[in-house]
């Protein structure tokens, strides 16, 4: 049997179309995933997420405890409320999993992981948390709503009470903050303003309907998926996983190195990998028709004149753009174009930095 | 459940076949498949004039999802596309079996007809899969 998230009822009601996602029955469109694209770029959608994990870190020992667990230092955090995106890394340095960690307070800090990814997350998390003096605990109790888009905070606002609309009154991007029943905080995986909503699960399915009838579409897995490319953000077990290391991925800046005397998980196999050079992930554009997809093989001749090789870890069509988009895998050695061997063809296509629309504009 | 309109032919592989007045028969892809491939982005089309054998892959429908082949269902020579899907694909999500048409030929050998399934036959290929 599949798990069902508690808006399950809510998707049927919207005539989405269900599919498998790591062991969900998740709505994948409610009709065009292309629609639903352009509702989260020019106005407002929103994403049942409760499949994600939301795990709190307690005790005297939570702040030693993370700045021990995570490649980036949440020691940076000093406002209450403030996010931080890291990779939690195994001993080689690999991607276990990327994740977000609010700060509450310094013995209170909640950190939300993929689905996918939860049991052995859970285990690590676990296994590493006995050797301090902290409580992990798991709050399956809290579904999760993502509202985004130009106007998603405004339509959000109209079924905030006075109290949650006070609270999230002029706070900045990667924040949270709890009002009343509702964890609300300014992230999101889409490249557009919004909020992640964590809502008890017995709201949630009125929390969603608010939100449907406040002027938010109802968006799936498939506009989620072409949004968060666009963006330029990874989507774990695609872009990276346990093999990869976050300089490969994207993620150098998501490394604290400072303090140098800081140790994490991952710190010593990382500074090796740094000296000795690591690939990267860039961003690729094909403006002809096609689509790049995830696994196609991307060409280029380095300096010396000899061919290197990559892969498309991500690739899809663009709806903002009208043209293919993908996120590579390549060696250092990249230049600004390559090309990507499709249907029997190689194509051109242009190398850039991974981030292909910001706020409702091209991005590069 | 799939539309099937009783007045066409189709393939196992989820194209359909409609007879014009004209004794041309026009090309497209069913409810069903548009269904499964999802959002469409891109339609490569054969070029008027083009002759075709019954089996060739002759079209391409990309969608957000992936890229499949389209093949003919008759031999004959191609007499007119669809140039409105150049910029809407889309109609091949919306009217499957109207506006979202690919092709049209022109048979050379109408016996391939007998090789078309009903509207039932279909139905079974469908519920197979």
């Amino acid at each position: 049997m599949a798990n069902k998230t508690v808006l399950f009822n809510k998707h049927l009601e919207s005539n989405a179309k269900m599919v498998d996602f790591h062991g969900w029955d998740m709505p994948l469109h409610y009709g065009s995933q292309i629609e639903e694209h352009h509702a989260v770029r020019n106005d407002a959608g929103m994403f049942d997420v409760s499949h994600m994990t939301v795990v709190d870190v307690t005790g005297n020992g939570a702040r030693d405890f993370l700045r021990y667990l995570l490649a980036n230092d949440v020691a940076k955090l000093q406002q209450p409320g403030k996010a931080l995106y890291s990779g939690m890394l195994n001993e080689q340095a690999g991607v276990i999993d990327d994740l977000i960690t609010y700060y509450l307070s310094d013995t209170y800090y909640r950190v939300v992981v993929n689905s996918a990814t939860r049991e052995k997350d859970l285990a690590w998390i676990n296994a590493q948390a006995k050797a301090f003096a902290v409580a992990i605990t798991e709050q399956p109790q809290l579904a999760m709503i993502a509202v985004q888009g130009p106007n998603a905070k405004a339509k959000a606002a109209t079924v905030f009470s006075d109290a949650q609309k006070a609270a999230v009154d002029g706070m900045k991007p990667f924040f949270g903050v709890q009002a009343e029943s509702l964890f609300i905080a300014t992230t999101g995986y889409t490249g557009e303003a919004g909020y992640e909503i964590m809502v008890p699960e017995n709201e949630a399915a009125a929390l969603w309907q608010a939100l449907k009838d406040a002027g938010v579409a109802p968006c799936g897995l498939g506009a989620r998926d072409t949004l968060r490319l666009e963006a330029g953000m990874n989507l774990y077990g695609q872009d990276m996983d346990e093999t990869i290391n976050p300089l490969a991925a994207n993620m150098g800046w998501t490394i604290a190195w400072e303090p140098a005397d800081r140790d994490f998980i991952g710190r010593a196999a990382l500074t090796a990998i740094k000296a000795q050079g690591s690939d990267k992930l860039v961003g690729l554009v094909m403006e002809e028709k096609g689509v790049l997809r995830h696994d196609m093989p991307v060409f280029f001749t380095d300096a010396n004149g000899n061919e290197q090789q990559g892969v498309i870890t991500s690739g899809s069509f663009s709806p903002t753009l009208g043209y293919s988009i993908a996120m590579a895998r390549v060696p250092a050695s990249i230049g600004d174009s390559a090309e990507v061997e499709m249907r029997k063809k190689r194509v051109a296509v242009k190398v850039i930095a991974p981030s292909f629309v910001r706020n409702g504009k091209q991005a590069f | 459940m799939s539309d099937i309109p009783n007045e066409l032919l189709y393939t196992s592989s989820h194209e359909w076949v409609r007879e014009e007045a004209d004794g041309s028969y026009t090309i497209g892809i069913t409810e069903h498949a548009q269904e499964l491939l999802g959002d469409m982005v891109f339609v490569e089309l054969p070029e008027v004039g083009d002759t075709i054998d019954a089996g060739d892959d002759c079209a391409v429908a990309e969608s957000v999802k992936a890229a499949s082949d389209i093949y003919a269902p008759l031999s004959g020579e191609v007499i007119a596309v669809n140039e409105a899907l150049e910029d809407s694909p889309e109609l091949v999500n919306s009217d499957a079996y109207g506006d979202g048409w690919f092709f049209r030929i022109k048979p050379s050998d109408v016996s391939e007809l007998d090789n078309l399934l009903d509207a039932e036959a279909y139905q079974a290929v469908i519920d197979e899969e």
